[in-house]
C-alpha cells in the first residue's frame, strides 16, 4: 500500500495532566504533536510510565487533552473519534453475547438492519478467520481466537484508523507470531478495509516488524523523544540485514538518557528527580547475576531474547542495577562495574552489606529515608509522612510504588524496617542509620 | 486460517440441548396455570372496601390458605418487579450522571439504615387516600413495605457493578458508538446480571418477613387485615390456635422452597452466562427447572417474535442519543452547575431540618427525643446480645459445615430455607412458650429478635470456612497446629471478611425485627418489652407521628453510628489485614 498524504488525525500541542495524589497537577503527556496519514502503520513505543495507552485513547477521543487539540480529518474531537475502532489488549468483548453477536454490535450502534448485519459480519468473520465460530461465546475461545473476534469487531465498522492497544501481549509467542504475520499479510493485500493502524507497544521488534515509523516516547512525562522510519521490505524477516540494527537502535533510544537532558547523578539526585525503577532485589540481582554469567558483559537484547521479557520487565531491572552502580548501559549492551562483581559473588551476608551501602549512596528515596529516619527524635517514622511528600510530585499509584520498592530495598539491606500495622519505618539498631536523640 | 472451522464444528452445528416433547408439555401447563393463577389471584385485590368496615382479622379456614398464599406470593412479585425498575433507574442515574451521584447515593446510604416497619403507618395512610373506597391502598401500602425492603440493596448492587464496569468494556462500548438504550441493555444489565440477580434472591427472602409483618397492623387505631397468610398467622395466633400456625408454617416453607426451586434456581443458574473473565464460580448453580426450558421449544418460540422486536426498539430509542459524554465541558459551566446544586441540597436539607425541629419542639418536646435514646440503648443491648449468642453458637457450626463438603452440600439450602423463612411466623409459638413460663419479653425479645438475623451470621460463615484455601489447611495440618493455634491462627483470620458481612447483616436485620418483636401478642394477651422498637409500635398503633418521627429518628441514628464506628471499620480491617485474595 503506497503511502500518500491524506492526513487522517492531527495531534497538536497535546499535553495530558492527571490530578496527582497531592492535588496538584501531574504531567503525562507533554506537548505531543504528530500527525497520522492515510497508507501507513505507525507505532507508539514506549516504556512503562511513557503515556502511550494514555496517547492512543486521546486519539480515539476517549480522554480530552488538557491543552492542544486532537482533530479528525480537520474537525475537533469532541466524544468517541468517528473514523477509529480499537483492538484492545485484554480484548474487550462482551462475554455474554456470542461471537457473530459481538461482530455486529458496532453495526447494530449504527442502526444497520439485522440482515445486512448478518451478511457484513460474516464476511469479517471469514476474513479474519473465524468461520464455524460464530455462534461460540468468547468464554470457549483461545486468547488468539478471542482476539481475532476483537480485529473482525474493529473491521467490520471499516474504520479509517485502526487502533491497537498492545493487541499481542496478552497472547503466548507464537499465537502471536501468528496473529502478527496474518494481520500484516492482510494489510499488504487488496481488500484491507482500513486506511492506516496506530498501535501502542513496549515490544521493540514488534514495532520493527509491523510499523512504517516509530514514535519512540519518553516517560515521565510522556513526550516524543524520537522518530524513526522503517524502510524494510515487506513481508519483513526478523533475520534481514537492516533489521538488527534498527533493533539495536530502538534500544539504544529506550535505554538512553534524554537527548541535551542530563539525569542528574544518583548521588546529588532528590526522590523527585531520579525516581526509583519498579524493581524488586530479587529480579535486579538475578540480571547481575546472569551479566556476570556472560562474562560482565551482554548485549540487552539477547538477555531480553534468552528471558522472553518484554522492554517493561527488563529495563527497569536495568535501570536499578544502573542507579545501583551494579552495571553501566551504552549502546543497548551492559557491563558490570567492579562493585557489581563484588555484589554478584560476594556471600549472603556481605552481599547484604554491599547493597545497603549502594542504596544508601545512590538510591535518592532510600538515602532520603534514612537522613529522616536519623533526624527524627527517636529512629522511627510513619511511612504515610513520605506517602505525602512523594504524592506531591507522583500520582498516587506511582507514589505508593516509589514507597514499597524503596521499603523493599531498606529491609533487603537491614537499613531500616517496616510493620505494616503501625505503618511505622523504623531505623535497624546494627546500621548506624539512628545515632540515638541528638 | 479458514480451514479451521471444517475441524471444530461450532456448538450451532453440533446442536445445543436436545429438544424433548416432555419438556414443550410441562413447559405450556406451567405457563398456563401461572397465567390462569395471576389472573384469578389479581382479581381479589380491588374488591369494595373502607376504612369503617375493613375486616380487622382475615378468617383462619384452612381451606383458604392456599389462597391466602398465592395473594402473598403475588405481593412478593410485584414488589420485586417494582424493586427491579427503581434499580435500573435510579442506580444507572446515580451511576451515569456525575451530580446526580453525589446526591442519591447519600440518600441510599440513609434509606437503608431506616427502620422501614417505622414507616407503616405513614405509608398506610397515604395509600388508602390514594385509592378510596378500595383494598388496593392496604395493597399498595403493603407492596410498599415490601419494596423498601428489597429495593436499596438491590440498587446498591445494581450500581457497584456499574461503576466497577471493567474500563476496556466502557471504552469499547463507546469507541462502538453504542446509543444510551443498547449500553443499558447490551452492557449495563449484562455486566451486572449476577449481583442483581442474587442480591434480588437475598432480598426477596428479607421480604418475607415484611409481608408478614405489614399483612396485618394496626395503625391509627385501626386494625388492618390484608387476605394473605402473614394475617392468617396473625388471626391465628390471636385466636390461641398453635395447629393453624403449625399449618401456615408449613405452607410457608413450601412456599419458599417453591419460589427457590421454580424461580430462583433457574435464574441463578442461567445467569452463570454473564459471568465475566475467566473465573468459573467455585460451585456453579444448577438447575432441573432451567434444563427443562432449555429442552422445550416454547421459549424460543416466545423469543423470536420478541427478538424481531430488538431492532425497531433500537431505532425508537436511539432518541436518548449516544452513551458518550462531551469530552470538553467549558469549566464556568460545570462550577456554575455544581454550585447550585450545592445549594440547592443544603436549602432543601436545612428547610427539612428546620420543620422537624419545628414539629417535634411544637408537640412532644425534645425530652422526648432523650427518652428515645434510652430506650433505644435497651434495644441496642438486645441487639448486641443477638449477636454475641449468635456469634459463640454459630461461628463454630458454619466452620464445621464449611470445612466438610459433604455436609456443606447437605446443609447449604436448609440454611438458605432458614434465613429467607420470616420469623415472625415463629413468634407464635415463642409467645405461648413465654406465656406459659411466665419469663418475661425483656429477655425473650432477644431470642425473638435473634430468630431472622442470626442466620445472615451462619451462612456467611460457612461461606469463609468453604473458601479457606485447601494449601493453608494443609499447611496448618502439616505445621501440627491444634485446636487454639488452629483457629487463632488459621480458621478465624480467614473467615473475619464474611464474617463482619454476616455480622452487619444480623445486626441490621435485628434492629428491624426489634419493631415487632418488643411487642408481642397471642390469644388475646399482649407482652410488651421495653425498648425502641416497642416504642415505636406503639407510636404507629395509636397514630402518634411526633413519636413515630422521633423513634425512626433515634433508630436510624443508633444503626448509623454503629456502621460507622464499627463495622465499616472492622470491614477495612478485614479487606487490608485478613482479605485471602
Amino acid at each position: 500500500m503506497a503511502a500518500n498524504d491524506e492526513l487522517l488525525v492531527t495531534l497538536d500541542h497535546v499535553s495530558k495532566s492527571f490530578t496527582g495524589g497531592g492535588g496538584g497537577p501531574l504531567l503525562v503527556l507533554d506537548d505531543i504533536s504528530l500527525q497520522l496519514a492515510a497508507g501507513e502503520i505507525v507505532a507508539l513505543l514506549g516504556r512503562s510510565g511513557s503515556g502511550k495507552s494514555t496517547l492512543l485513547r486521546t486519539i480515539a477521543g476517549l480522554i480530552a487533552p488538557t491543552s492542544g487539540s486532537v482533530c479528525y480529518r480537520g474537525t475537533e474531537l469532541n466524544g468517541a473519534n468517528p473514523g477509529t475502532a480499537m483492538v484492545f489488549q485484554t480484548f474487550a468483548l462482551m462475554p455474554w453475547m456470542t461471537v457473530q453477536d459481538n461482530v455486529e454490535l458496532g453495526l447494530a450502534a449504527r442502526g444497520v438492519a439485522p440482515a445486512e448485519r448478518r451478511t457484513q459480519a460474516t464476511d469479517a468473520i471469514d476474513l479474519i478467520g473465524l468461520d464455524g465460530f460464530e455462534s461460540a461465546y468468547p468464554k470457549e475461545l483461545s486468547g488468539g481466537m478471542r482476539q481475532r473476534v476483537g480485529f473482525a469487531r474493529a473491521l467490520v465498522l471499516e474504520p479509517d484508523l485502526l487502533l491497537m492497544d498492545e493487541p499481542f501481549s496478552a497472547l503466548d509467542v507464537l499465537t502471536a507470531e501468528n496473529l502478527r504475520t496474518e494481520l500484516m499479510s492482510l494489510w499488504t493485500g487488496e481488500h484491507f478495509p482500513t486506511r492506516a493502524i496506530c498501535l501502542v507497544t513496549h515490544n521493540i521488534e514488534e514495532a520493527v516488524l509491523l510499523a512504517d515509523r516509530v514514535i519512540v516516547l519518553g516517560a515521565n512525562p510522556g513526550r516524543i523523544r524520537a522518530e524513526l522510519p522503517i524502510d524494510l521490505e515487506r513481508p519483513r524477516d526478523r533475520r534481514a540485514a537492516g533489521f538488527e540494527a534498527l533493533v539495536d537502535k530502538l534500544y539504544e533510544l529506550l535505554t538512553g538518557g534524554e537527548p541535551g537532558v542530563t539525569a542528574p547523578e544518583p548521588a546529588e539526585a532528590t526522590p523527585t528527580n531520579r525516581p526509583l525503577p519498579r524493581a524488586t532485589v530479587g529480579g535486579l540481582a538475578g540480571l547481575v547475576e546472569i551479566v556476570y554469567a556472560r562474562g560482565g558483559r551482554a548485549d540487552l537484547r539477547d538477555v531480553a531474547f534468552d528471558l522472553s521479557f518484554a522492554i517493561d520487565d527488563l529495563l527497569p531491572l536495568v535501570d536499578a542495577a544502573e542507579l545501583l552502580g551494579f552495571v553501566t548501559v551504552s549502546g543497548g549492551n551492559i557491563e558490570l562495574t567492579p562493585v557489581g562483581r563484588e555484589f554478584t559473588t560476594a556471600d549472603i551476608q556481605a552481599s547484604k552489606q554491599i547493597f545497603a551501602r549502594q542504596a544508601r549512596e545512590r538510591a535518592p528515596l532510600v538515602r532520603a529515608i534514612c537522613k529522616a529516619l536519623a533526624a527524627s527524635a527517636d529512629g522511627d517514622l510513619r511511612a504515610s509522612f513520605f506517602l505525602d511528600l512523594l504524592q506531591r510530585s507522583f500520582g498516587p499509584d506511582h507514589a505508593q510504588q516509589q514507597l514499597n520498592t524503596a521499603i523493599g530495598w531498606g529491609r533487603y539491606g537491614e537499613l531500616f524496617h517496616y510493620d505494616a500495622a503501625s505503618d511505622l519505618i523504623t531505623a535497624d539498631a546494627d546500621a548506624g542509620v539512628f545515632a540515638g536523640a541528638p | 486460517m479458514a480451514v479451521i472451522g471444517t475441524f471444530f464444528p461450532s456448538r450451532a452445528a453440533l446442536g445445543g440441548p436436545r429438544r424433548s416433547v416432555v419438556a414443550d408439555l410441562v413447559v405450556f401447563l406451567g405457563a398456563a396455570a401461572a397465567l390462569w393463577l395471576i389472573v384469578h389471584l389479581a382479581r381479589g385485590t380491588t374488591v369494595p372496601w373502607t376504612v369503617e368496615n375493613a375486616p380487622s382479622a382475615v378468617s383462619t379456614n384452612p381451606a383458604l390458605l392456599p389462597y391466602y398464599a398465592g395473594r402473598s406470593l403475588l405481593r412478593m412479585f410485584i414488589a420485586l418487579g417494582l424493586s427491579l425498575l427503581f434499580t435500573f433507574v435510579y442506580a444507572t442515574a446515580a451511576a451515569r450522571l456525575r451530580r446526580a451521584e453525589k446526591v442519591l447515593i447519600p440518600i441510599l446510604d440513609v434509606l437503608q439504615s431506616v427502620p422501614i416497619l417505622g414507616f407503616l403507618s405513614i405509608t398506610i395512610t397515604g395509600f388508602i387516600a390514594l385509592f378510596p373506597g378500595s383494598q388496593l391502598g392496604l395493597e399498595c401500602a403493603s407492596i410498599f413495605a415490601i419494596f423498601t425492603s428489597q429495593a436499596w440493596n438491590m440498587t446498591f448492587a445494581f450500581y457497584y457493578s456499574l461503576i466497577s464496569q471493567p474500563r476496556e468494556l466502557d471504552e469499547a462500548s463507546r469507541l462502538l458508538r453504542l446509543s444510551r438504550w443498547q449500553r443499558f441493555w447490551r452492557v449495563d444489565v449484562p455486566s451486572g446480571m449476577i449481583p442483581l440477580v442474587w442480591n434480588g434472591m437475598m432480598s426477596f427472602g428479607g421480604g418475607w418477613f415484611f409481608l408478614t409483618a405489614s399483612e396485618a397492623l394496626s395503625v391509627n387505631n385501626h386494625q388492618f387485615a390484608l387476605p394473605g397468610i402473614g394475617a392468617f398467622v396473625a388471626a391465628a395466633s390471636d385466636a390461641g390456635d398453635l395447629a393453624k400456625v403449625l399449618m401456615a408454617i408449613a405452607v410457608m416453607i413450601v412456599l419458599v422452597v417453591g419460589v427457590n426451586v421454580l424461580f430462583w434456581r433457574p435464574l441463578t443458574a442461567w445467569a452463570e452466562r454473564f459471568r465475566m473473565g475467566d473465573s468459573a464460580a467455585a460451585e456453579v448453580p444448577r438447575s432441573l427447572m432451567l434444563d427443562v426450558l432449555r429442552r422445550s421449544r416454547i421459549p424460543h418460540l416466545v423469543g423470536q417474535p420478541l427478538g424481531r422486536l430488538v431492532y425497531p426498539m433500537d431505532r425508537v430509542m436511539s432518541v436518548f442519543g449516544l452513551a458518550e459524554h462531551p469530552l470538553r465541558t467549558p469549566e464556568t459551566r460545570r462550577r456554575l452547575g455544581d454550585w447550585v446544586l450545592g445549594v440547592a441540597v443544603i436549602l432543601v436539607v436545612g428547610y427539612g431540618v428546620y420543620r422537624v425541629v419545628g414539629y417535634i419542639s411544637g408537640t412532644v418536646g425534645f425530652g422526648e427525643v432523650g427518652h428515645a435514646l434510652l430506650l433505644g440503648l435497651v434495644t441496642f443491648g438486645r441487639v448486641l446480645a443477638v449477636l454475641v449468642v449468635a456469634t459463640l453458637v454459630w461461628v463454630p457450626v458454619g466452620v464445621w459445615i464449611g470445612l466438610s463438603p459433604k455436609v456443606s452440600r447437605l446443609a447449604q439450602p436448609v440454611v438458605q430455607v432458614l434465613a429467607s423463612f420470616p420469623a415472625n411466623f415463629l413468634f407464635p409459638l415463642f409467645t405461648a412458650v413465654l406465656l406459659a413460663t411466665g419469663i418475661s419479653l425483656n429477655l425473650g425479645g432477644i431470642v425473638l429478635m435473634a430468630l431472622g438475623s442470626q442466620w445472615y451470621i451462619l451462612f456467611n460463615v460457612i461461606a469463609g470456612a468453604s473458601a479457606i484455601p485447601n494449601d493453608l489447611r494443609e499447611a496448618a495440618t502439616n505445621l501440627g497446629l491444634r485446636r487454639i493455634l488452629w483457629w487463632r491462627r488459621l480458621v478465624l483470620p480467614a473467615i473475619f471478611p464474611s464474617y463482619v458481612t454476616g455480622g452487619i447483616t444480623a445486626a441490621g436485620g435485628a434492629w428491624n425485627a426489634s419493631i415487632v418483636a418488643e411487642v408481642v401478642s397471642y390469644q388475646g394477651m399482649t407482652l410488651t418489652a421495653v425498648g425502641l422498637g416497642a416504642y415505636i409500635k406503639h407510636a404507629t398503633a395509636v397514630g402518634d407521628s411526633a413519636r413515630i418521627l422521633i423513634g425512626v429518628i433515634v433508630m436510624s441514628f443508633y444503626v448509623v453510628a454503629t456502621n460507622r464506628l464499627l463495622w465499616r471499620r472492622l470491614y477495612a480491617l478485614s479487606e487490608r489485614r485478613y482479605s485471602l485474595s
